[in-house]
């Protein structure tokens, strides 16, 4: 959604189409158009297009006017999905999607919980405001370093800034309170539209206490650098240097940040969301299966 | 380990006239491009050109029956003694964690089963507990027992080719060949309740594919009456043998805190004395209430690590039994109908199908039905937005699914903590200042699975 949509994507469906290089729009097919027409999607700032369908008008018109933007002006990226701002719940659609009449399930009147954008209010529940405030006291630049804290579906997580992971790390793994002896994984997650896009993800475990917390920073583009957290913990060096083979994202202070899975010529990096994923069309009874990025995707 | 200029050789790479490095292949332009041809040279021709210089840098593998699968190794030699080991991986990536982004979550079952290719029901499970996390639902008793009892099974034929490759890259045929044997007989089993030998795609979200087909209970139970007959045969051909315990014993060590620095799991993390084991510790699945042992010892070595699995496999036969005992009647796959699957399959008169009572039911009496059965075949369902880590106890170690969702029909991303992955960080460590023949003992012990590693 940072990039203006192709032109047969209005805003409404941009969201739900948002596939790398899926040509088709949703607004190919009459009767789909009818369905989705007025699915309240949570604001929408892909780039407003020229309204593409008659019947589409009103709503994309709509939905320009509530986002503040016309004429297709670019807009600024908008929070995705997963981090949308959300302490106030969202009616929901039913489970697949329809809006209007047809949901005779009940789903349609459920209300969704989005997941939380800020930090999750105290108490966290559990041994979490303990570690926290653990955490705190013994981490003297916790008020800077550590942006946020989540916890959803018990599960606690802690956003920290990029330069100050390994820092926070050290901290974790050598508090008495803490003792996260082990990193259990690190892996990177591309939010294509956020700012700060690529985020990393660190799952550390306390063999001691028997507990699993979870460290995120995000970077952008244009200076994906993260503070590499070999030095204390030495597994780390292949996870961070999968992460730089897959993202992209620079680890400071790695000792070899090479290529692992992919072959050491090989240009760009593939788990990126703007990364084609690339395949050849089937013959399936007479019928031409076109190949899976490029298949109809439902958001 | 370049070659001095100006010396005059022969019988060197093929083509350009004078090469300045001897192992720089020859090359030829073409219209299509260079061409680089690759030759082999004269030993006493290599050996000149380390005179006084007793290294030698070794590619073992990718190709090699000793690395365990596709494996490359470059070691480092000084006479016989590894100096510098290295791991070099990659060469069975398929990108699968990628693929799953463009498949709906229930299609996601058949491409992490495929993962580490000797334990495919734990990345299914792990998987599947992933979803569910996300998803909030909790899955049918029945399911679950089911979960525990394939997922037991298959840690024992895990192990058994854990034994069996590793005795055969130690030169202990019997033990390949009795291994690989066991093993089709637990497969058999694992055939009969999932359809597949391996690659199973059973266990899915919400609860398994299938519930088990009849006898099931009478059939496990023979196995485990003739798998526990027959890991006496292990004891027997590896246990107390000499040669078998002087290549293992005290080879390949690493202690507790090289094994938790290096993020190393599963039986080589207990060989070295810490009954760290998912099962007991974190426990899913109902772990807790079944009675099993976690074995440990404390050498550290790769001996230790034979005894833990094969003590680890009767520990399986134990539970599996307990599971067997548990199954009552039951649906195997949760009752929300905008999740279940909504048919169970069964044979009709083409070999393959649906349920003739589905069908007759979505075609002749309920819309809704019918309804339901195409969208979650076509779109799939949708799981709410959020992140979800879940670890389960593979046969090899930690087994991690960091599973992420936009609140769509797919995975907006699934990254696989696997254990193999992890564990051959610790080549190295436990190969560097030992001989060559116990760098092969050393991988065989670690016991990793390339498909798994690679991804």
């Amino acid at each position: 959604m940072t990039a203006p949509q192709d032109p047969s994507q209005d805003d409404a469906h941009g969201k739900a189409e948002q596939t790398v290089g899926s040509p088709k729009g949703p607004g190919q097919d009459p009767s789909e158009d009818v369905l989705r027409a007025g699915h309240p999607v949570t604001p929408v700032s892909a780039g407003v297009g020229e309204p593409s369908t008659d019947h589409d008008r009103s709503d994309s018109a709509k939905t320009a006017n509530e986002t503040g933007n016309l004429g297709g002006a670019p807009l600024a990226p908008s929070p995705g999905a997963v981090t949308a701002p959300a302490h106030e719940p969202r009616a929901g659609s039913d489970m697949f999607g329809a809006t209007f009449g047809g949901d005779t399930s009940g789903f349609g009147g459920l209300v969704r919980q989005q997941p939380a954008a800020l930090s999750s209010p105290r108490p966290y529940g559990g041994w979490f405001d303990e570690t926290v405030d653990a955490l705190q006291e013994a981490y003297p630049g916790f008020g800077e370093a550590i942006t946020r804290v989540i916890v959803d579906r018990g599960e606690l997580t802690l956003h920290v800034l990029p330069g100050r992971v390994a820092e926070v790390c050290q901290v974790l793994r050598d508090s008495q309170n803490h003792r996260f002896e082990l990193l259990s994984s690190v892996s990177g997650v591309d939010y294509i539209d956020q700012p700060d896009r690529f985020h990393v993800v660190y799952h550390l475990t306390s063999m001691t206490y028997r507990r699993r917390i979870r460290l995120e920073t995000a970077v952008p583009l244009d200076n994906a650098h993260v503070a590499s957290v070999t030095r204390v913990y030495p597994t780390a060096d292949f996870h961070e240097r999968e992460t730089w083979d897959m993202f992209g994202i620079v680890f400071d202070g790695h000792p070899g940040l090479t290529r692992i899975l992919m072959p050491d010529d090989w240009q760009g990096h593939p788990q990126r969301k703007d990364y084609p994923l690339g395949g050849v069309p089937v013959e399936y009874k007479g019928a031409q299966i076109p190949p899976p990025d490029e298949r109809r995707a439902y958001a | 380990m370049t070659t001095t200029s100006g010396s005059e050789r022969v019988g060197g790479p093929v083509e350009p006239a004078e090469p300045a490095d001897v192992y720089a292949a020859g090359e030829r332009e073409t219209t299509e491009g260079k061409i680089y041809t690759v030759t082999g040279g004269d030993w006493d021709q290599l050996l000149a050109d380390s005179e006084g210089d007793q290294r030698m840098v070794v590619n073992l593998g990718p190709q090699h029956p000793s690395t365990h699968g596709v494996l490359r190794l470059v070691i480092e030699l000084e006479g016989e003694t590894v100096t510098q080991a290295r791991t070099v991986i990659g060469y069975l990536h398929t990108g699968i964690e990628k693929n799953l982004e463009y498949r709906n979550w229930v299609q996601g079952v058949t491409f992490v089963t495929r993962m580490d290719y000797l334990s495919p029901i734990f990345q299914e499970t792990a998987y599947c507990l992933a979803v569910e996390k996300l998803l909030g639902v909790e899955v049918p008793e029945r399911a679950t027992v089911i979960r525990v009892l394939t997922m037991e099974l298959t840690r024992i034929s895990s192990h058994l080719v854990g034994l069996a490759t590793g005795g055969m890259e130690l030169g202990a045929l019997t033990a390949m060949t009795n291994g690989f044997r066991e093993r089709e007989l637990v497969l058999d089993v694992l055939e009969l309740i999932t359809g597949l030998r391996m690659n199973h795609a059973y266990v899915r979200p919400g609860g398994v594919a299938q519930d088990l087909p009849p006898g099931t209970e009478d059939r496990v139970r023979e196995l485990v009456a003739t798998l526990r007959e027959r890991f006496g045969a292990i004891d027997d051909l590896l246990t107390g043998q000499p040669i078998w315990q002087k290549r293992l014993q005290g080879v390949a060590h690493l202690d507790l805190q090289g094994c938790i620095a290096l993020g190393v799991t599963g039986p080589m993390l207990r060989s070295a004395g810490l009954a760290w084991d998912l099962r007991k510790v974190e426990p899913y699945c109902g772990y807790e209430t079944y009675d099993f042992e976690v074995p440990t010892e404390d050498t550290a070595d790769g001996w230790g690590r034979f005894r833990v699995r094969v003590r680890e496999m009767h520990e399986s036969l134990k539970i599996i039994e307990q599971a067997i005992d548990r199954l009552q009647p039951g649906p195997v796959m949760v009752e929300d109908t905008k999740i279940a699957w909504p048919a169970q399959l069964s044979i009709g008169s083409d070999g393959m199908g649906q349920s003739l009572e589905h069908v007759k039911r979505i075609m002749g009496t309920s819309m809704e039905a019918l309804i339901h059965h195409f969208k979650l075949v076509t779109e799939g369902f949708r799981v709410p937005a959020g992140q979800v880590y879940v670890a389960i106890e593979s046969p090899r170690g930690e087994l991690g699914m960091h599973v992420v969702s936009d609140g769509g029909t797919r995975p907006f991303r699934v990254h696989v903590r696997d254990p193999s992955f992890v564990n051959l960080q610790s080549v190295p460590a436990t190969c560097e200042g030992g001989l060559l023949s116990d760098t092969i003992a050393a991988v065989a012990t670690i016991d990793p699975v390339m498909g798994g590693v690679d991804r």
